[in-house]
């Protein structure tokens, strides 16, 4: 099989959302998913820091400390685009105005419980940031991460062990080696890499998954 | 004639005491009101509760003031950064008290002190970490957690424009808790940019109307 690379993962992410939505892509991981946005689809990029309509990275010289993302990097600001406040900003996400969030996780229980923002570990210093809001705030919760840890584990758990980012609230995985939806019914494997066979996915991931390809 | 104008950055931050509970604006050092601090740093207030969405980076503002021991306990939402190793060092040796919330509750918390309300509740934490022995309720079918406002002494804040009135404008991304922080403490002080005449801010434009801001002062050399 060939597992898809990061950026190809952010690709696959990036077909599902469709013009006209208002989608935050959280840090790290989800921000290879502004790059793969098709060009022509108008989709309104939402910055936790206060700033709808959010553009590319800025040219080498034009960076602005005062224009940044939720990472603090620099970037720019497309015609139509707008700044407010962190209760405002935070409002789009606890109010239930955002269509989509792109988070990365460390481990996404079979009933959609994310865990992205401690590993628990005594001597981490924790840090949460906009994760839990994000998490319980958007109308679709797309996580995007590799299938496993390093050590070969399924970061797609039973219950998660790293301490919770919210409860039930995952909406579809996005992996390497697959998509898969969170259901009343269960996971469901919609789609999967080449060479992948639906057996050696469920033996990789470990809890019970369905597959239901999409009708053609 | 109300003049809101200090004369100075000492004269604005000297009434500031020990053990206040000080507002801090900024995301990262975007909007933070670095001479402010500094000033803050001079005037020697001590044993004081900082709340900022960060915990400071590198060895300036915010991470200035950690590191001259002035502050007991922090409330912030995302302490961990690549350069928060002031913060770092003194939280590992346990020199720093630390409230983690999540940024959603931060800006709630903090805007609910500005607009009077004595507390809410928001499914942000629940049956998290962040929650625990926090009092929940079922509501519409989905379990909220109590949250409490954030009252202050202080708020310091950067602006972009300012006048005599204490109006207020941002720039970009700066503005983020600029706006809330204003309305949240009993005295807020705003380092801007530039000082203008009544009548230039457009009324329809304004961002933090005067009503919310006691003191403006011209910021120092820092950018």
């Amino acid at each position: 099989m060939k597992r898809l690379t990061r950026d190809a993962i952010a690709a696959r992410v990036a077909r599902d959302i469709p013009e006209g939505a208002y989608v935050n892509l959280g840090i790290g991981l989800p921000t290879l998913v502004g790059s793969q946005l098709p060009p022509g689809r108008e989709i309104f990029l939402h910055s936790e820091n206060g700033l709808l309509g959010m553009g590319p990275p800025p040219a080498a010289g034009e960076e602005d400390e005062d224009l940044i993302n939720a990472g603090k990097q620099p970037v720019t600001l497309l015609a139509g685009g707008s700044y407010f406040h962190h209760a405002d900003s935070f409002a789009m996400m606890r109010g239930g105005h955002l269509d989509i969030c792109v988070l990365g996780a460390f481990q996404v229980s079979r009933q959609g419980d994310l865990a992205n923002w401690h590993t628990g570990a005594p001597d981490a210093i924790p840090a949460v940031g906009g994760a839990m809001d994000l998490a319980l705030g958007a109308k679709r919760v797309f996580v995007m991460m590799e299938h496993q840890s390093r050590d070969g584990a399924s970061k797609i758990v039973e219950q998660c062990s790293y301490p919770l980012t919210g409860v039930a609230c995952v909406s579809r995985i996005y992996t390497d080696l697959a998509v898969i939806d969170v259901t009343a019914h269960g996971l469901v494997v919609r789609e999967m890499v080449d060479g992948l066979a639906f057996d050696e996915l469920q033996r990789i991931t470990g809890v019970p998954l369905i597959y239901q390809p999409p009708q053609a | 004639m109300i003049d809101k104008i200090s004369p100075s950055l000492e004269a604005a931050v000297a009434d500031i005491h020990d053990g206040a509970t000080v507002l801090i604006g900024g995301f990262g050092s975007a909007g933070m009101p670095s001479s402010l601090i500094d000033a803050l740093i001079a005037h020697g207030a001590r044993d004081l509760t900082i709340v900022n969405n960060n915990a400071g980076n590198g060895d300036t503002g915010l991470a200035a003031l950690l590191k001259a021991r002035r502050v007991r306990k922090i409330i912030c939402s995302f302490p961990r950064q690549a350069d928060s190793h002031v913060f770092d060092a003194l939280y590992r040796a346990g020199e720093l008290e630390l409230e983690l919330v999540p940024q959603g509750n931060l800006a709630e918390r903090i805007r609910a002190a500005g607009a009077g309300i004595g507390g809410f509740f928001t499914p942000t934490g629940h049956g998290t970490l962040l929650a625990e022995g926090k009092e929940t309720r079922l509501i519409d079918g989905r379990q909220h957690v109590l949250e409490y406002p954030i009252h202050a002494d202080f708020a310091l804040i950067k602006a972009f424009r300012g006048d005599r009135w204490g109006n207020l404008v941002y720039r970009k991304t700066a503005r983020n808790f600029g706006p809330i922080m204003a309305m949240a403490a009993r005295c807020t002080i705003a380092q801007v940019s530039e000082v203008v005449d009544l009548g230039v801010l457009d009324p329809e434009a304004i961002v933090t109307p005067g009503i919310f801001v006691q003191r403006v002062v011209l910021q120092g050399a820092h950018p």
